[in-house]
Formats: structure tokens, C-alpha cells, sequence
């Protein structure tokens, strides 16, 4: 079987994340890192091939994004992907969600998966929904933050949270699935594995390779619009101490108890 | 008729969730505004009463499809893109909740709507459904408008009040073909509550503990602090996967909504999805390694510190405190 992980480029966590006006864009200047939650999907990826309940021929890393998200890419084939696609293209800039999930369906559907795994969510976007967007497309079932998978009989058996309670899903392959980050402890890449990263085989792809109509994807195909900008509602600064002599900051919160009569 | 359309999602008892039924009153408000009307889809078993019932919350029509089964989310798919399609509905609206994430997502893709998620409010501009979405981890609030229809709007928990108005909705029976993806997920267990029973929601005084108590052992400091104060320990998503302490305590999004008069939060990041069950409590200490963790931007008080050092020396403190 082939396993895809989509992937993405996202400001560094250190970086201050601002949209910039002129575009009502985020500004991706800056330190960027592999999103932390797709290294989730990675290292789901990488459980299964070595788990050996289903023969895994490839797992194949997947992104979209500007030229820079090469370095994703590196990142993920680092953690033990066997290669990797990326998909740019100057008229993909600027898709919403519907265009995104659209785009990155046409690309995943050039590589044929059988299971496509993703993260909960983007660091920077936290729109949580590109998976289930990408399975309608490729007309899979799926399901989203999933924290436990069990291959078995071929068919997968998996567990998550939702309203009620934990569900416990089964799901026919292929299928796309996005995983929580209960879901395991990513690996850390080997010093040789980093090395080797940039040696292994990588596909440019360009929106016309894969059948991507252009009127679908950028701001001409987008369905939303942000109108404008706005700062949150005002909320009082609470106030912050720092602990620098424990028995003192014990002391401080304990009157800050009581003077709210809580103690 | 610039219709909107809500999922009003049960659970196996037949209850109807509360933030289902904020939707329905929210969406029957804008539907009023745009000059349509407010519909509901349920699926599976529901009986009559129960589904007309939702006209006490504003939905003047409520569409069964009796043969989808209830909780995965792509045959909820189906029968709402049947039922926006057939009827020319402009808006699907969804409660928070994550079932409502996974259909709005799959609608976006089978309609190609615009979709905005983790909506806290939504107002009408031109006739026009404009949703408020707080972005980078609610710094900001983008205001967001539809550049065609169907748009899809799918709400952050607790957003949307749910509002008794009186009234019954007439009830109206709709046979969908389920897609043959649809059909390759099956559910073989739903809503199973892992971990002892606890009841949270009472305590006046809740300690909330996450990933930074380090393990399930950690949560001896957080039980221990709560007994000093006379209250309940409650914990996030991330802890309650990891299978450090019980589902029954999980405050957040797929959770329970607290606001007990103190939440003391230790080792909490603060995540938007733990913030939604939490954000309304009278006062919030928050206790933090990270000066940067977002829960200090809506704490009353922060401290910044290791709590293995902190929480042992406040629970003696508060003892020695209440002893004399
Ligand atoms: C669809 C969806 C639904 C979700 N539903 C929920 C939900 O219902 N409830 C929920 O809680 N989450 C939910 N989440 C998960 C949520 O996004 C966060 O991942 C989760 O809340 C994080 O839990 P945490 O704060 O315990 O862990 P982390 O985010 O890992 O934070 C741990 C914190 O502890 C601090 N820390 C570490 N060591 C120490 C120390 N020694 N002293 C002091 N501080 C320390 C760290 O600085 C950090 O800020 C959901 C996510 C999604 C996508």
C-alpha cells in the first residue's frame, strides 16, 4: 500500500504571527518549521509501515506551498518518508479553504493513495477541516482526530474523541484520516537521516501537471473573503508574577485568594 | 427563499445538543434578518414530537432523513447537500462541536461553498451573512464574507444561546442516496466515557491540570490543591488521551463547559479548544512555565513557574491558612 502525509510549512512557534494588511494575508517572513501536528501523521505513517499488519510500499510526503516549503519536505522525509511532491504554483496563492482542500486533492489523486494521512490541524490557519475538505474529493471515507489506529483484515480500526464520548470507527481503505497528537510520540530524525534527506527523489509539480483548474484555486476560486480586520474585544491585563522565590510568589497567590474571598 | 439550514445532532437517547439548538435560534435571528426561514436536518430515528419540537428554538421546517444513521459525519453530508440543493438553501450553519466541523468541511468540497470555522458571532451586512472568526490563536478577528452561495458557517462552542420561542416546526421526511464513500466507515462503538464517573460541573473551586504536571502521577499535586480549597479536579484533552485521568473531567470543546468561581489552571497551554469550557469562570489563575503560553492572555492572575516547585507550597500555605 502507499501512505500520503500532507505536510506544510508554518511560521517557527517563537514567531509572532501577523496578517499583513495590504493582502489580508498571513505574512509568512520569518523563521518557518515543519507544522508541529503533521509530525504526528509522520510517525503514524512510519508505525504502520513497520508495524507489518499491512505491507507498506511507500510513504510519500505531500505539500503545497511557495518554493521555501522545500525544507518541510526535508523535515518530513527526514522523519521516513521515501520521497516527496510539491505542488507550487504562483496561482495558488491566496486559496481559502475550499480552493486549498481542492488543489491538494487534485495532487493527492495524481499519486493514487491508499491511506492519506494529515495532522489536526496548521499551526498557523487552525482550520481543522482540511481533511475531511480533501476526502469528499477523493470520495474516501474519513475521519478526523483520530488517536489510536489498528490495521486489521486490511480495514482500519480506529479510535477518537467527539461529543459524547470516545468513538471507536471502522473504515475501509482508502481512506483519509487526520490524527490527534495524543496519538504518539514522534521520533526524532537521525543525524544521518537529515543528512540524507535532500538525496532522495522529490517531484515539482505545477497546478497544470495535475489537473487543476486555474478558475478553482487562488483568490479567483476562493468562497470567502475576509472584509476586514479587527482587534478582539478589549479584555483587562491580568496580572502576572513571576516566580523568582517561590515562598514569596506561594504568598502573593494566597492573598490574591483571599482577597476574592476563595479561600 | 435565502433559507438557512442547521445539523441538529442527538445523541443515542435522543437528546438534542445544547449547542445544536444555539444554532437553530441563531440561525432562525439571521434567517429573520435576510427575510428567510430557519431549517433543521435531523437524521436517524427521531421521533415526531422530538423533531417538530425544534420549532420551540426558531426552526420553522425540520427535515428527517430517517435511514442516515446518526454520528459519523458523511451520510450527514449527503442529506444536507440534498437538502441545501433541492430547496435552494444560502446557508448551513453548524453549533460547535466536532461532527459539525467534519460535515461543514465535506459540504464545502460537494457544494464548493466558502467555509469559516470557530464562528463566535455572525452578523448580517447587505443582506449578506458575515461570520467573526478569531484567527492567530484570537489575536485578531477577521470578519468574513460569503462571495457565493451556499456558505457554510460552523460556530465555536458555546457561541450560539439556544432561545425557547414556542412554536413546532412541520416535519418533513427526505429519502437520501447515501454515496458509496459514505458508506465505508462504520461505528462500532459510540460515546464511550473511559475512566471513572466524576461530576466537575458543581465545584465552586476546579483545579485544571494538563500536560506540564508531567504524568499521571502529577495529578496528586492537582488533587491534593483541590482538597485544600474545598474543590474538583478537571483536566484537558491532551491528558485525557494520554489516559492520565478520566474522560468525565475533560473541560474544552469536546468536553464539559465550566464556570466555577475559581478555575486554577497547572500546566495548561491554553488552548482555544480548552479555553471555549473554561473562558467564563469567575476568576482564572493560571500556573505556567512558558511566559508565552496563550493561557495568560485571559488569566486574572499568571504565574510564571515551575509548578512541581509552586503547587506543593500552595496547598501547605492554604492548609496552614484554613487551620488557622
Ligand atoms: C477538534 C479538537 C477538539 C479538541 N477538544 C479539546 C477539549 O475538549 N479539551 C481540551 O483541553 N483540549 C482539546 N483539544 C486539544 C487542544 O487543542 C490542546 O491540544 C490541549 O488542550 C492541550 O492540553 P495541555 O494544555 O494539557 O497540553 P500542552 O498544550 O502541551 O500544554 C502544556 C503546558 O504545560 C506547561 N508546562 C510544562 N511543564 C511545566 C511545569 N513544570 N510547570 C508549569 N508549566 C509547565 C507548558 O509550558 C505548556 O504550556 C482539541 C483539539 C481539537 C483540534
Amino acid at each position: 500500500m502507499k501512505i500520503c502525509v500532507l505536510v506544510k510549512e508554518v511560521p517557527d512557534a517563537a514567531v509572532q504571527k501577523r496578517i499583513d494588511p495590504s493582502t489580508m494575508r498571513l505574512d509568512r517572513s520569518g523563521e518557518k518549521n515543519l507544522n508541529p501536528f503533521d509530525t504526528h501523521a509522520l510517525e503514524a505513517a512510519m508505525q504502520i509501515k513497520e508495524g507489518g499488519a499491512i505491507p507498506v510500499e511507500e510513504v510519500v510526503a505531500v505539500t503545497m506551498g511557495p518554493e521555501s516549503a522545500v525544507r518541510a519536505l526535508h523535515k518530513a522525509v527526514a522523519l521516513g518518508a521515501d520521497r516527496s511532491v510539491q505542488l507550487t504554483d504562483d496561482a495558488l496563492a491566496g486559496s481559502d479553504v475550499c480552493a486549498t482542500g481542492y488543489a491538494l486533492a487534485k495532487v493527492l489523486e495524481s499519486e493514487s493513495p491508499d491511506l492519506v494521512l494529515l495532522g489536526q490541524q496548521s499551526d498557523d490557519g487552525e482550520c481543522y477541516t482540511i481533511g475531511a475538505v480533501v476526502a469528499d474529493h477523493l470520495q474516501m471515507p474519513s475521519l478526523t482526530q483520530v488517536i489510536k489506529i489498528d490495521v486489521t483484515d486490511g480495514k482500519l480500526r480506529c479510535e477518537r474523541q467527539a461529543e459524547y464520548g470516545y468513538d471507536t470507527v471502522e473504515i475501509e481503505l482508502p481512506a483519509v484520516i487526520s490524527v490527534g497528537d495524543a496519538i504518539n510520540e514522534p521520533r526524532y530524525p537521525s543525524l544521518k537521516a537529515i543528512m540524507g534527506a535532500k538525496k532522495k527523489p522529490l517531484d515539482n509539480k505545477a497546478a497544470g501537471d495535475v489537473g487543476i483548474e486555474a478558475g478553482q484555486v487562488g483568490e479567483a476560486g476562493s468562497k470567502t473573503k475576509v472584509i476586514s480586520l479587527n482587534p478582539p474585544p478589549a479584555k483587562e491585563a491580568g496580572e502576572i508574577i513571576e516566580d523568582e522565590d517561590t515562598n514569596e510568589t506561594v504568598e502573593k497567590i494566597v492573598a490574591w485568594l483571599d482577597e476574592r474571598k476563595l479561600i | 427563499m435565502p433559507g438557512i439550514l442547521v445539523y441538529a445532532l442527538h445523541d443515542d437517547e435522543g437528546n438534542f445538543n445544547k449547542n445544536s439548538l444555539g444554532a437553530i435560534s441563531e440561525a432562525a435571528k439571521l434567517a429573520g434578518e435576510i427575510g428567510g426561514a430557519c431549517s433543521a436536518l435531523v437524521v436517524g430515528d427521531v421521533a415526531d414530537d422530538a423533531a417538530a419540537g425544534l420549532g420551540n428554538y426558531g426552526a420553522a421546517k425540520v427535515y428527517r432523513a430517517k435511514g442516515v444513521p446518526e454520528g459519523l459525519a458523511q451520510p450527514i453530508i449527503d442529506a444536507m447537500a440534498k437538502v441545501i440543493t433541492d430547496n435552494g438553501i444560502s446557508y448551513a450553519l453548524f453549533g460547535g462541536g466536532l461532527l459539525g466541523f467534519e460535515i461543514g468541511a465535506g459540504l464545502t468540497a460537494r457544494l464548493g461553498a466558502g467555509v469559516t470555522m470557530e464562528v463566535t458571532a455572525v452578523k448580517v451586512q447587505d443582506g449578506k451573512l458575515v461570520a467573526e472568526r478569531p484567527i492567530l490563536q484570537d489575536s485578531e478577528i477577521a470578519d468574513v464574507g460569503y462571495v457565493s452561495e451556499p456558505g457554510i458557517i460552523i460556530g465555536r462552542l458555546n457561541a450560539f444561546d439556544a432561545k425557547e420561542s414556542g412554536g413546532s416546526a412541520a416535519v418533513e421526511d427526505v429519502e437520501v442516496e447515501l454515496s458509496a464513500w459514505s458508506t465505508k466507515a462504520t461505528m462500532v462503538q459510540r460515546g464511550e466515557q473511559r475512566g471513572a464517573d466524576v461530576n466537575i460541573e458543581d465545584a465552586d473551586i476546579l483545579v485544571g491540570g494538563g500536560r506540564g504536571l508531567g504524568a499521571a502521577e502529577g495529578f496528586k499535586l492537582a488533587e491534593e490543591l483541590a482538597e485544600s480549597m474545598g474543590g474538583a479536579v478537571a483536566a484537558t484533552r491532551a491528558v485525557v488521551d494520554a489516559g492520565w485521568y478520566p474522560y468525565a473531567t475533560q473541560i474544552g470543546k469536546t468536553g464539559k463547559t465550566v464556570a466555577p468561581k475559581l478555575y486554577l489552571a497547572a500546566g495548561i497551554s491554553g488552548a482555544i479548544q480548552h479555553k471555549v469550557g473554561m473562558q467564563n469562570s469567575e476568576n482564572i489563575l493560571a500556573i505556567n512555565k512558558d511566559p508565552n503560553a496563550p493561557i495568560f492572555e485571559f488569566s486574572d492572575l499568571g504565574v510564571v513557574g515551575d509548578l512541581h516547585k509552586i503547587v506543593p507550597k500552595l496547598t501547605e500555605a492554604i492548609k496552614a491558612k484554613k487551620g488557622g
